[in-house]
């Protein structure tokens, strides 16, 4: 602070932000699971909670609408929640989800957790992400190391999994070799200066090299992908479109992870219309952009939406709820065997609920994203159990959730 | 003259070399001494005039919202355009976080070192908010670091404890201002009661961390606790309007048991009770000591380290100057190599910092920021954004730097890169980086090639 300095302002300005969606792509396809068939496995990652008796609503169990108070769905009246098996009904807010439902290509596995019982987002995602029974490891997640277990590609590349933002989640980091996407615009590079970038890595910093080298890989998908620009509600529309266009490459990437922020729903959550609405609503477009992008593809697709653990089943004092234990898991997608809600119903009076609060968990969130990696992408139960999901050989891999 | 200590000093606690201004020789004689002469200094306040405090910037966000809800309720018909009030600020909320901003990057500009605003940014990352919360959180972000972090940066831990759990943007952004006792006279009237949001973010993320050793029953003990701990209303009923206020009609009455120690209801003095307390804890002291090490030295710090400092902090009552004199007066912080990626922040203020330009307004090196995934003031979550460098070195990551250098090195004209490199490095630069530089085949290539080099990426 000895001296105050004077700044000269350029004479132009730094650029602002663009809109242009760009991608990197040199991904393979693995070696497809059983049939021919060429999967495709997507995983919504829900960051701060989701209330599961609020994306679907047991409308049956006499104690639902009297715990969840004046946030509570009803089965009838103006914005009432679809119906899906004369027990658990959907929130209104989501009819593309209705109709995949109906189309039996959506499914929801209710009562379900992770083995975290405990109550902070970090450690919660922390053990959501990395696939291990209790917080502290974070050098990689599940995802990551059921994409390093795929077989090689046809090329000699290996299979790659696609981290959709700027920062990469948890579930995708690890030993894998993964590619990033993005949602911002890509300047012209002056010359080669990627070549000498990459080479003066190459000599003092091989981890930024391999950093660096797999955010760019080779734009050609990029190019076919033109623009698009971002409006208001496409936080979660947005990155699916992009996200679904490389996966329905035949040269892209075969498993995705996007992390969709602010499930917290502590205050003024609302009921059929509000916050915890408009956020199902973003969610209910993202399964409906990646139907689209995906197009043939789709048949051979499960997209999965998780979250690090439910809410208090009990309306706070604030019109909210707060962390809590059990909620529900949402799968869509054309290899889903759906229009199901796979639930072992706890029930919700108190001394049904957890701790006399939480929609307790009758089902490991584990067993059913098993079954998914068992039955979708071919990967035996002996690996799930000592790689993927280090500690969970006891819990057997869900039957049936592959079409 | 030890370059390569003046460049861990700019680096690795500061924000790097001036261009032009001679700062890396300024600390290659005495590195720590460098450092210690800034902490000697104090902090400095910010004094920008168009500065308001956060009371009447509530103010005005609520007169604005005021006027919003009248013109949606009046409806005036399709296509006309709405009359304002004479005098009436539209841009209120993005005027006051803009203003806030714009004084932090000049502060950061003008710092011989920027070691005491890296604290400011550590403190402010450990006790963040997000904007995405809501207008009042946007507006009142720049002013939380303003008024309860800044203050307090070298001065006591509890102080800076106390001001942030009641400041008006942590109140808002974790709920407490609609949190309410159950037994409290408005919670019996209303049948409203407890949000226990902000009280569990205390325990894990402010004080005790999450292996600090406390159950849901000592979160709902200290949201009790906190019952009534609010802003002030717009009629000033209960105080000064959007200050923070104590208000006893939503406070829960009776006393509390927190971490087994009970704390008789003595009004808003309960709450800071307990907060003094938890400021004292030794798994403060070692979560503190932790994140601390970890955020300036490494991913992984010397165990040594993390525990000289929980010591230091235990011994002086979470004295943070000492608390920081300890951190660069010990060899650990020095010797261990420069394997930190600077967080994109960082990194932008480093460039604004070499390159010898602030834009006029904040929003170019705001843009920047969150393309690069750190929007200021605007983390995801109440923990922060990461502090570990594997969450920044990823292939987005390191292509958004890219993109950002390639941008910067577009729009500024700089006469030498290789000088710049100097300035920033002397001899502690690589060959290969040197190299590099001197071959450009354009100075903007050059310029690109200097921000993106492993000297300036790392600390």
């Amino acid at each position: 602070m000895t001296q105050p300095r004077v700044y000269a302002s350029t004479r132009r300005a730094f650029l602002a932000a663009g809109g242009a969606m760009f991608a990197w792509p040199f991904m393979t396809r693995f070696a497809g699971a059983a049939g021919g068939r060429d999967p495709r496995l997507v995983v919504l990652v829900l960051r701060g909670a989701l209330d599961g008796l609020g994306v679907s609503p047991p409308l049956a169990d006499p104690d639902y609408a009297n715990l969840h108070g004046a946030i509570a769905l009803s089965g009838s009246g103006e914005r009432a929640a679809f119906h899906l098996d004369g027990f658990f009904g959907l929130h209104p807010s989501m009819p593309g989800f209705a109709r995949m439902w109906r189309a039996q290509n959506a499914l929801i596995a209710h009562a379900v957790s992770t083995p975290y019982r405990n109550r902070s987002h970090f450690d919660g995602q922390d053990v959501l992400e990395s696939g291990y029974p209790a917080p502290g490891r974070v050098d990689s997640g599940w995802l990551n190391r059921a994409v390093s277990l795929l077989p090689k590609g046809e090329r000699t590349q290996p299979a790659r999994g696609l981290a959709v933002g700027a920062l990469t989640p948890l579930v995708i980091r690890g030993p894998a070799p993964i590619v990033g996407w993005s949602l911002a615009e890509a300047p012209n590079y002056p010359g080669d200066l990627i070549d000498r970038i990459m080479a003066l890595y190459d000599r003092t910093d091989p981890r930024l090299h391999e950093a660096l080298s797999q955010g760019l890989g080779v734009d050609a998908l990029a190019r076919q992908m033109g623009q698009t620009s971002m409006g208001p509600g496409q936080a979660m529309r947005a990155p699916a479109r992009g996200a679904a266009r490389l996966l329905a490459a035949d040269d892209g990437p075969r498993v995705a992870a996007l992390v969709f922020d602010g499930w917290d729903t502590h205050a003024n959550e609302g009921g059929p219309n509000g916050r915890l609405a408009q956020l199902l609503s973003g969610l209910d477009g993202a399964f409906e952009e990646f139907e689209t992008g995906l197009g043939v593809a789709w048949k051979d697709t499960v997209i999965v939406a998780i979250t690090e653990f439910g809410r208090t089943a009990r309306v706070n004092g604030t019109l909210g709820t707060d962390h809590g234990v059990a909620t529900a898991a949402l799968l869509a997608g054309g290899a889903v065997r759906g229009g199901r809600v796979l639930a072992d119903w706890p029930g919700l009076k108190d001394h049904e609920l957890h701790e006399g609060r939480d929609l307790r968990a009758t089902m490991d969130l584990r067993a059913l994203l098993k079954g998914v990696l068992r039955d979708h992408l071919d990967l035996p139960a002996g690996t799930l159990a000592n790689i993927v999901f280090p500690g969970s050989q006891y819990l057997a891999p869900m039957d049936g959730l592959i079409a | 003259m030890n370059e390569t200590g003046a460049v861990l000093a700019l680096q690795r606690f500061g924000l790097g070399a001036c261009g032009g201004a001679d700062t890396l020789r300024k600390a290659a004689s005495d590195p720590r001494g460098f450092l210690l002469a800034e902490l000697s200094m104090g902090a400095p306040l910010l004094a920008d005039t168009n500065l308001q405090p956060s009371s009447e910037i509530i103010a005005r966000v609520r007169a604005f919202q005021r006027v919003q809800r009248e013109q949606r309720a009046s409806a005036p018909p399709a296509g006309a355009a709405a009359a304002l009030p004479v005098g009436f600020d539209r841009n209120v909320i993005q005027d006051a976080f803009r203003a806030d901003a714009m004084a932090r990057l000049r502060i950061g500009c003008a710092a011989d070192c920027g070691f005491v605003e890296r604290l400011v940014w550590f403190w402010s990352n450990h006790f963040c908010v997000s904007a995405r919360k809501g207008q009042l959180v946007r507006a009142t972000a720049g002013a939380l670091e303003r008024e309860a972090i800044r203050p307090h940066v070298l001065g006591r831990f509890r102080d800076m404890l106390q001001a942030v759990e009641q400041h008006p943007a942590m109140l808002v952004f974790l709920d407490n201002t609609i949190s309410v006792g159950p037994r409290s006279r408005a919670g019996e009237r209303r049948g409203r009661g407890l949000n226990e949001n902000l009280a569990r973010e205390i325990l894990e993320l402010h004080t005790l961390g999450v292996d600090g050793g406390y159950t849901q029953e000592d979160v709902a003990a200290l949201a009790r606790m906190i019952t009534g701990w609010t802003i002030g209303d717009p009629e000033g009923r209960l105080g000064q309007t959007g200050a923070f206020v104590f208000n006893p009609n939503t406070h829960e009455p009776g006393a509390q048991q927190l971490l087994g120690k009970t704390y008789a209801d003595d009004g808003v003095r309960q709450g800071q009770a307990a907060l003094h307390d938890l400021a004292r804890h030794p798994a403060t002291a070692r979560f503190i000591a932790m994140k601390l090490s970890r955020h300036f030295v490494a991913d992984a710090p010397p165990p040594e380290l993390v525990d000289r400092l929980a010591r230091v902090y235990i011994e002086t009552d979470g004295d943070l100057r000492l608390l920081a004199v300890e951190l660069v007066s010990a060899d650990q912080a020095w010797t261990a190599a420069a394997s930190k990626l600077r967080t994109p922040a960082e990194f932008t203020l480093a460039t604004a910092r070499l390159i010898n330009v602030l834009p006029p307004r904040p929003q170019p090196l705001l843009n920047l920021m969150a393309q690069m995934g750190q929007p200021l003031w605007d983390p995801a979550g109440p923990n922060g954004f990461p502090d570990l460098s594997s969450a920044w070195a990823s292939p987005n990551g390191m292509k958004a730097r890219l993109d950002a250098s390639t941008r910067i090195a577009r729009a500024t004209v700089v006469e030498s890169p290789m000088t710049l490199l100097d300035e920033a490095f002397g001899a502690a630069a690589s060959a290969p980086t040197r190299q590099a530089v001197a071959r450009a085949e354009s100075r903007e290539q050059a310029l690109a090639l200097v921000l993106m080099s492993p000297e300036f990426q790392r600390r």
